[in-house]
C-alpha cells in the first residue's frame, strides 16, 4: 500500500493535482460541473477498464467490464461532445479528450494479436494477398527472365562480364576456362550434415534482407525492385552459361531447383511486392496517392512476411536438401515438388469464407 | 514555452473524426521525440543482444573459442547450435521487437512509450497488422542502411579514396529518404506513407478536481468569511481565454501568481486588492465568470477573450 501511494504522491507534485474524491453534486456551484460529476465514476470506470487493456491484461476484466466497454466508451464521447458546447472547464475537457481517444485506440484497435492474425494469415490471407498482386507477379516474371537473358547475352558477347557479373573470392572455381571436372565438383554434395544448418540460419539471414530490401525500394515507383531484379538473374544466366559451356546446365538446373523454385519464387514475391507499392503511387488512379500507396503497402505487406516463410523454407532446402541429395531427378523432384506447392497453394487454395476482399481492405 | 515554439505547436494539432463523429484532437509526435525513440530501442534491441552474448560466452565461451564462421572449418554440436542461436536471435529481435509491441494495445515499442508517442492509422482507419509490418520492414532501407552507407562513404572519403559521382548521386538518394519526414507536414516517413500510419502523441492526462465545489466558489470565502458578488460589468470584461488562464493558475496553485493576479482583476474591475484572501476571491471570481460565460454559450454567445 505504502509503494502504491509513493509513485503517486511522485505523480501529484508532477502533475496537477487529481481529484481523488467526488463531492456530492450539491456541492458543485456550476451546472456544467454537476454534470461531470453526475458522469465522473463512468469515466474512471472506462479508464480504469483502457489502462488495464493497454498494459495487456484484457484477461483480467471481468466479464461486465467488457460488456460495458462499448457503453461506457459511447456514454464518455457523448459526454465530450456536449461539455464541448456546455463546459469551459479546460482541464476536464482535455482530460475527455484524452480519455476518449485512447478508448478509440483500444475499441477500434488492432483486432487481432500478432498469433491469431498468422492464423488467418496461413489459412487464406496470404495466398489472397499473393493472387492480389497477379499483375505485378507477371511484370516481375517477365522482368527477371529478360535479366537472365541479358546475363547470358552480355557474357556471351564478352567474357569481362562474367567477372563484373559474379561477385568471385580468390578461390572461385566457378570463372570462364574452369574444367568440367571442376564445375561438376561444386555441384556435389557434403559428406555430413556438419556445419549446415549454421550455413542455412546464414543463409536464410541474408536472402531474407535482400527480399526485405526488394521490397522497400519498390518505394521509389518500383524502378529500383526491378532493377534489383534484373541484376540477381543476370548473375544467374552468367552461372547457366559458365555451365552450358561444358555440358552441365541440366545438372546446374537441377541444382538450383531444389532451393531454387521456392527461393526464385519469393524473391519474384517481394520484386512484386515492391512494384506494386510503385505502381500504386506512380498511378494512384481514383485516390490519393498517399491512400493508394497505404492499401497498396498494406496488401504487399503481407506477401512480405509470406517471403520470409518462404526464405526460411529455402535456407533448409538449401542446405540440407540441395548439399545431401545428389542425382539429378531427385533434385528435379525436389524442386519441382516445392513449385507445384507453391502454385497450389497461392491459386488454388481459396478456404471457404475467405475472398480475395481481405486482401484489399 | 518560448513564443516560437507554441505555433509549432499549434501546426502538430490534427482532427481526426471517430465514426461516432466526434472530433478528436491529435498532436503529431515531433521529429525530434521520434528520433529519440528510434534511438532508444536500438539502443535497447543492442544491449539486450550485447547482454545475450556476454551470457553465451560466460556458459558457453570454450565452445565458441573453437568456432570458425566459414563453411570450411565450421563448428559441430553444440557450438553450432549456439552459431545458429545467435543468427536467428539476432533477426528475430531486430524485427520481432517491432512488431510484437506496435501490435500490441499500446501501439508503441519501449522508446516510444518512453516519450509518450505511438502509432496510429491515418484518418479512421483502424490500425491493422499489415500496417505495422509494411512500416516497419521500410525502416531498413530509410534510416540504417542510408546511416551504414553515409558513414562507410565518409570514412572512404576521409581515407583518400576515390569517391566519384556515384558515390554522391547514392548519398543524394539515400539522404532523400533519410530526410522524408522534413519534407511533409505530417512528419510521416517513408514507412508511415507504405503503411497509412502516423506517430502522434499519446500523453496521460489526469482528471483534475472540480473547480466549483468549493465553499469560495459559491462567494463566501473560508478564511475571512468575506462575501464575494460581482455584477454584469464586472464580469463582462474577461473572455473565454482569460477564463481559462485563471483556471490554470488556480490548479497550479502558485501563491505569487496568485497574489499579482488577484491584484491585476481588482484593478481591472475596479476593487480595491485587499491581502491574505487572494485564493477565494480568485475562485469566486473564477466560478462566477465561468458561470456567465457558460450561460451565454447555452444561449449561442462565445466570448472567446476580452477583446470580443
Amino acid at each position: 500500500m505504502k509503494l502504491a501511494a509513493l509513485p503517486r504522491g511522485l505523480m501529484g507534485l508532477l502533475r496537477r493535482s487529481e481529484a481523488t474524491t467526488s463531492p456530492d453534486l450539491a456541492a458543485a456551484a456550476l451546472r456544467s460541473d454537476r454534470f461531470r460529476l453526475e458522469r465522473e465514476a463512468d469515466w474512471r470506470r472506462l479508464e480504469a477498464i483502457i489502462t488495464a487493456m493497454e498494459k495487456g491484461r484484457i484477461g483480467k476484466l471481468s466479464d461486465a467490464d467488457l460488456l460495458a466497454l462499448p457503453t461506457l466508451y459511447r456514454t464518455a464521447a457523448s459526454s465530450l461532445a456536449s461539455l464541448r458546447e456546455t463546459s469551459l472547464d479546460a482541464a476536464t475537457l482535455a482530460y475527455l479528450e484524452h480519455l476518449v481517444s485512447r478508448a478509440w485506440f483500444q475499441v477500434y484497435g488492432p483486432r487481432l494479436g500478432l498469433f491469431g492474425w498468422l492464423r488467418s494469415f496461413l489459412r487464406g490471407g496470404w495466398s489472397a494477398a499473393v493472387r492480389a498482386l497477379g499483375p505485378d507477379i507477371l511484370i516481375t516474371l517477365a522482368v527477371m527472365v529478360a535479366g537472365a537473358l541479358v546475363g547470358w547475352l552480355l557474357v556471351t558477347s564478352d567474357v569481362d562480364w562474367f567477372y563484373r557479373l559474379v561477385p568471385g573470392g580468390p578461390g572461385e572455381v566457378r570463372v570462364p576456362g574452369a574444367s568440367r571436372e571442376e564445375l561438376a565438383a561444386t555441384l556435389g554434395t557434403e559428406a555430413g550434415i556438419g556445419g549446415l544448418s549454421t550455413f542455412a540460419a546464414y543463409l536464410f539471414s541474408n536472402n531474407a534482407g535482400v527480399c526485405i530490401l526488394a521490397f522497400a525500394l519498390g518505394f521509389a515507383f518500383g524502378i529500383p525492385s526491378l532493377l534489383l531484379m534484373v541484376h540477381n538473374m543476370a548473375l544467374l544466366g552468367a552461372l547457366l552459361w559458365l555451365f552450358d559451356g561444358q555440358g552441365l546446365v541440366v545438372e546446374l538446373a537441377a541444382w538450383l531447383s531444389v532451393h531454387g523454385t521456392t527461393e526464385l519464387f519469393g524473391i519474384l514475391l517481394s520484386g512484386a511486392s515492391g512494384l506494386h507499392i510503385g505502381r500504386a503511387m506512380a498511378f494512384p488512379g481514383d485516390m490519393s496517392v498517399l491512400d493508394a500507396a497505404g492499401a497498396a503497402g498494406r496488401r504487399s505487406a503481407l506477401v512480405m512476411v509470406g517471403v520470409v516463410f518462404m526464405m526460411i523454407i529455402a535456407a533448409l532446402l538449401e542446405a540440407f536438401p540441395r548439399q545431401l541429395v545428389a542425382g539429378t531427378a531427385e533434385r528435379f523432384a525436389i524442386g519441382g515438388a516445392m513449385l507445384a506447392f507453391w502454385l497450389a497453394y497461392f491459386f488454388l487454395y481459396r478456404p471457404r469464407g475467405e475472398t480475395d476482399a481481405d486482401a484489399a481492405p | 514555452m518560448t513564443a516560437s515554439a507554441l505555433p509549432r505547436a499549434e501546426q502538430r494539432r490534427r482532427v481526426i473524426t471517430t465514426p461516432e463523429g466526434l472530433a478528436l484532437p491529435l498532436v503529431i509526435a515531433s521529429r525530434g521525440a521520434r528520433a529519440g525513440a528510434l534511438i532508444l530501442d536500438v539502443m535497447i534491441i543492442l544491449f539486450a543482444l550485447i547482454t545475450f552474448h556476454i551470457v553465451l560466452i560466460a556458459v558457453a565461451g570454450g565452445l565458441l573459442d573453437t568456432a570458425g564462421s566459414s563453411i570450411s572449418n565450421a563448428p559441430t554440436g553444440a557450438a553450432e547450435f549456439l552459431q545458429i542461436l545467435l543468427i536467428i536471435g539476432v533477426f528475430l529481435s531486430w524485427y520481432g521487437y517491432f512488431l510484437v509491441q506496435e501490435l500490441g494495445p499500446r501501439g508503441a515499442t519501449l522508446g516510444k512509450r518512453i516519450l509518450g508517442i505511438r502509432i496510429a492509422a491515418r484518418g479512421q482507419a483502424r490500425l491493422t497488422p499489415e500496417a505495422v509490418i509494411a512500416r516497419n520492414l521500410l525502416r531498413d532501407i530509410e534510416v540504417f542502411y542510408p546511416l551504414v552507407f553515409l558513414v562507410v562513404s565518409a570514412v572512404s572519403a576521409l581515407a583518400g579514396e576515390d569517391t566519384g559521382p556515384m558515390i554522391w548521386a547514392a548519398v543524394g538518394w539515400f539522404a532523400l529518404f533519410l530526410l522524408l519526414p522534413f519534407f511533409n507536414r505530417d512528419g510521416l516517413r517513408a514507412g508511415d506513407i507504405i503503411a497509412g500510419t502516423w506517430v502522434v502523441e499519446a500523453p496521460r492526462v489526469r482528471l483534475a478536481e472540480a473547480l466549483s465545489t468549493t465553499q469560495a466558489a459559491r462567494g463566501t470565502s473560508a478564511t475571512s468569511g468575506a462575501r464575494y458578488t460581482f455584477g454584469p460589468a464586472e464580469l463582462g470584461i474577461y473572455g473565454i481565454r482569460e477564463l481559462q488562464v485563471l483556471e490554470r493558475l488556480l490548479r497550479d496553485g502558485q501563491e505569487q501568481a496568485l497574489v499579482t493576479v488577484h491584484q491585476t482583476i481588482c484593478t481591472k474591475i475596479g476593487w480595491e486588492p485587499g491581502a491574505g484572501d487572494e485564493r477565494a476571491f480568485l475562485e469566486a471570481f473564477y466560478a462566477a465568470l465561468r458561470a456567465k460565460l457558460e450561460k451565454d454559450m447555452r444561449f449561442g454567445k462565445r466570448k472567446a477573450d476580452k477583446f470580443s
